[in-house]
């Protein structure tokens, strides 16, 4: 395993253990997250996929775009796949059946995690299995069609949670995924943006460098379903965390410390405006939003201080 | 042969024993009755030190066979077990781990399907499992649980096969009952169970990609093959059956007969019930009636052959389901069997009838009476459903 205190562009490995020549939209932020965080995790690794966007665009068969051993069953199982494989893999060493470890990562989308996979996922919590999981955030089921998800943000246009003349769209708050991964008592919790390629880096690095649960969730930015140009996934990345929209922090044995921070927060308009999805919203829903994020952040902050 | 001495023990206990001496890898199980001795049995070696094999104590069934297909897919060597909802609740994840080829073995002590709620034994979940693309074989006693066990780890692991296969044990009437039977020695068993060795594993050394998609123009051949060479492991597990044979003096076939000689009428059941048909067959024949017993061992792949050439020469077939098709056709293994005889020029007159649903239990005089019933229904065409030891 490649191992770098920091992550600078001089120090970034060449390699990519996932091929270009996917299928991905032009300009999406989720197989950027996905290639970074490959590319961080280096050969070492048995990867356990959900169903959803990232699966989709790697393996149509006969083709992978997966130079690392690579394993997709089904929507809601990741984490309970990669149990397996983490169990089988040290008791085989054991028994001298095999003699190599390598780093177990499962990763899903919003959906998968969030959702239908929350189950599964706290269960391999629960037991303590050695793996990493990685949660590719772009706020809603984009595979089958930009659906909400608990993931999607308040005042979020999608196919289900359409803007209405009765409706401004999603209703809920996001569900804050981060926080019940902390509440599993897991030793390295921490979000992240490809937008900040070299703070994810460091961070699958510390997730991967940690022994038993780690997990890390990406905002990953999607024109398809945000509806903005391709071109500005990695803008949108930054304006998440500029704004306060998504902050980049991570939490070490229950200790938060935020990885990225600003003197002060920029407007959530500047984030919500070149995005199709919030277009509908009128100026008291902006306002709502804006006061959400601030009270988020102070929340956080709150938890970094503690 | 040199055989163990006899002991008595729980069906279940007598399957987690197979498991024990196969010195399985992986055990990733969810507990639900009437199954749990099994996994109970095994976490307790794994804590005793007797089984060097990692439990995993999943939250799921869905969970359970997640686990599984992973570890199978790493290469270990893999059992789970469930019954009833929770085999439901494993559906989708069933069909994967035929997809994938993986060698999974899973006892199954059979259980009705909520609702009404109800713990005790039936066919209903093994037949919403039936199209997964597993290997299902039935044993019908404790002695059956251990042997077909170690069968099934020989018989899915070979790379010949590379198939899951499930042991079907009926809830209760053998997971919890004691019966007097022979395990195997240790080294009996690693003469006849060399280590799983999966082709193509999950190893950074060897990548792999497992699981990708198919586009239309793929997916019917992907199934095809997968069927052929479902299909094509019955030559494998005929032999499986005969290597046990020779080391145990037990022997099994995909379809086996009692007292069948010149028979004019056959009775056919699947699991435990076959002892208690056997009872009735032995009074029916002291009485001077022609009457036999066929029992399908081998679930899937479906014994056509062997089915059509036992019951070739009788008049009348009388088959018990233990399950219902709701306003479908008589039970599952009917059809299944009315469907395999169809084709033939010589068959016989077949009567269905369902009972033994949620631990029901039947006795000879039920048996006795499907005999006389049947050959009066099977005579008129027998398309009705006929319930047998149901009230109203
Ligand atoms: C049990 C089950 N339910 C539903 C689906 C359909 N499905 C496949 S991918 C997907 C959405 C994936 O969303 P997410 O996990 O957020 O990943 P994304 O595609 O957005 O990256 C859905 C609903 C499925 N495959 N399996
Ligand atoms: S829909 Fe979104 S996440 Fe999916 S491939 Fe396209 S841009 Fe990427
Ligand atoms: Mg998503």
């Amino acid at each position: 395993m490649e191992s770098f205190a920091v992550f600078v562009p001089r120090l970034v490995p060449q390699k990519d253990y996932l091929a270009p020549g996917h299928r991905a939209c032009i300009g999406c932020g989720e197989a950027l997250a996905l290639r970074l965080v490959m590319k961080a995790l280096g050969r070492n690794v048995i990867v356990s996929n959900a169903t959803g966007c990232m699966e989709i665009i790697s393996s149509p068969f006969p083709t992978t775009s997966w130079r690392v051993p690579w394993i997709h069953t089904l929507f809601e199982n990741a984490a309970a796949v990669a149990s397996g494989i983490e169990a089988a893999q040290k008791i085989m060493n054991e028994k001298g059946s095999r003699t190599n470890m390598a780093k177990v990562v499962a990763m899903g989308g919003d959906g998968a995690t969030l959702d239908i996979g929350i189950q599964a996922l706290s269960g391999a919590w629960e037991r303590g299995h050695d793996m990493l999981y990685v949660c590719f955030d772009n706020e809603a089921y984009m595979n089958t069609g930009i659906q909400r998800s608990s993931g999607t943000p308040f005042g979020a246009a999608t196919t289900t949670s359409p803007a209405g003349k009765v409706s401004i769209g999603q209703s809920t708050w996001k569900k804050n995924m981060p926080s019940i991964a902390v509440a599993h008592d897991i030793p390295y919790v921490a979000t992240a943006c490809p937008s900040y390629p070299f703070d994810l880096m460091e961070k699958v690095n510390k997730a991967v460098a940690t022994k038993g649960p780690s997990y890390l969730h990406v905002l990953s930015p999607c024109p398809t379903g945000w509806r903005h140009g391709g071109d500005l996934s990695v803008k949108m990345g930054r304006l998440a965390v500029e704004t306060g929209v998504f902050p980049l922090y991570e939490v070490v044995n229950g200790k938060y410390k935020l990885t990225v921070d600003f003197p002060k927060l920029r407007p959530v308009t500047d984030y919500l405006t070149p995005q199709g999805r919030f277009r509908h919203l009128p100026k008291d829903e902006v306002e709502r939003i804006q006061k959400g994020v601030i009270r988020e952040y102070e929340k956080l902050k709150k938890k970094v201080e503690a | 042969m040199n055989k163990t001495a006899m002991t008595g023990m729980e069906g279940s206990l007598a399957m987690a024993e197979a498991v024990r001496l196969a010195n399985v890898d992986v055990v990733a199980a969810y507990p639900i009755t009437p199954q749990t001795h099994i996994v109970e049995r095994l976490a307790e070696m794994v804590a005793n030190g007797e089984l060097n094999a990692a439990y995993i104590p999943v939250e799921s069934e869905h969970s359970a066979m997640s686990a599984c297909l992973g570890s199978s897919a790493a290469g270990a060597r893999t059992f789970t077990a469930t019954a009833g909802q929770g085999l439901e609740l494993m559906h989708e994840v069933l069909y994967v781990a035929s997809g994938l080829r993986l060698p999974i073995v899973m006892g199954v002590a059979n259980r009705a399907l909520s609702c009404p709620l109800s713990v005790w034994g039936d066919h209903s979940d093994v037949m919403s499992v039936r199209d997964t693309g597993w290997i299902q074989i039935f044993a019908e006693n404790g002695q059956q649980a251990f042997d077909l066990t170690l069968c099934g780890f020989r018989i899915g692991e070979n790379e010949k096969v590379l198939f899951p296969v499930m042991v079907h044990i009926d809830g209760f009437h053998v997971s919890h009952v004691v019966e007097p039977l022979y395990l195997l020695e240790q080294k009996q068993v690693d003469s006849f169970l060399p280590p799983f060795k999966h082709p193509f594993p999950l190893d950074p050394d060897n990548p792999v990609t497992v699981g990708a998609f198919a586009v239309p123009i793929l997916y019917t051949e992907a199934r095809k093959s997968m069927e052929n060479a479902l299909r094509s492991t019955r030559p494998f597990i005929s032999y499986v059956f005969d290597e046990f044979a020779k080391l145990s003096g037990r022997q099994y076939k995909p379809v086996e007969h009692y007292r069948t000689e010149d028979a004019d009428t056959l009775l056919l059941t699947m699991g435990s019930y076959s002892e208690i048909a056997m009872e009735a067959v032995d009074q029916l024949r002291d009485c001077g009636e022609k009457v036999g017993l066929i029992r399908i061992r081998l679930w899937r792949p479906f014994p056509f052959g062997e089915l059509r050439q036992a019951v070739e020469n009788c008049q009348t077939l009388v088959v018990l389901d233990r399950c219902i098709s709701p306003a479908g056709p008589p039970g599952p293994v009917c059809s299944e069997v009315k469907a395999a005889l169809y084709s033939q020029k010589k068959r016989p007159n077949v009567a269905g009838f369902i009972g033994g649903l949620g631990g029901r239990d039947l006795y000879v005089p039920e048996f006795i009476q499907m005999v006389e019933r049947g050959r009066v229904i099977a005579a008129q065409g027998g398309e009705e459903i006929e319930m047998i030891g149901v009230r109203g």
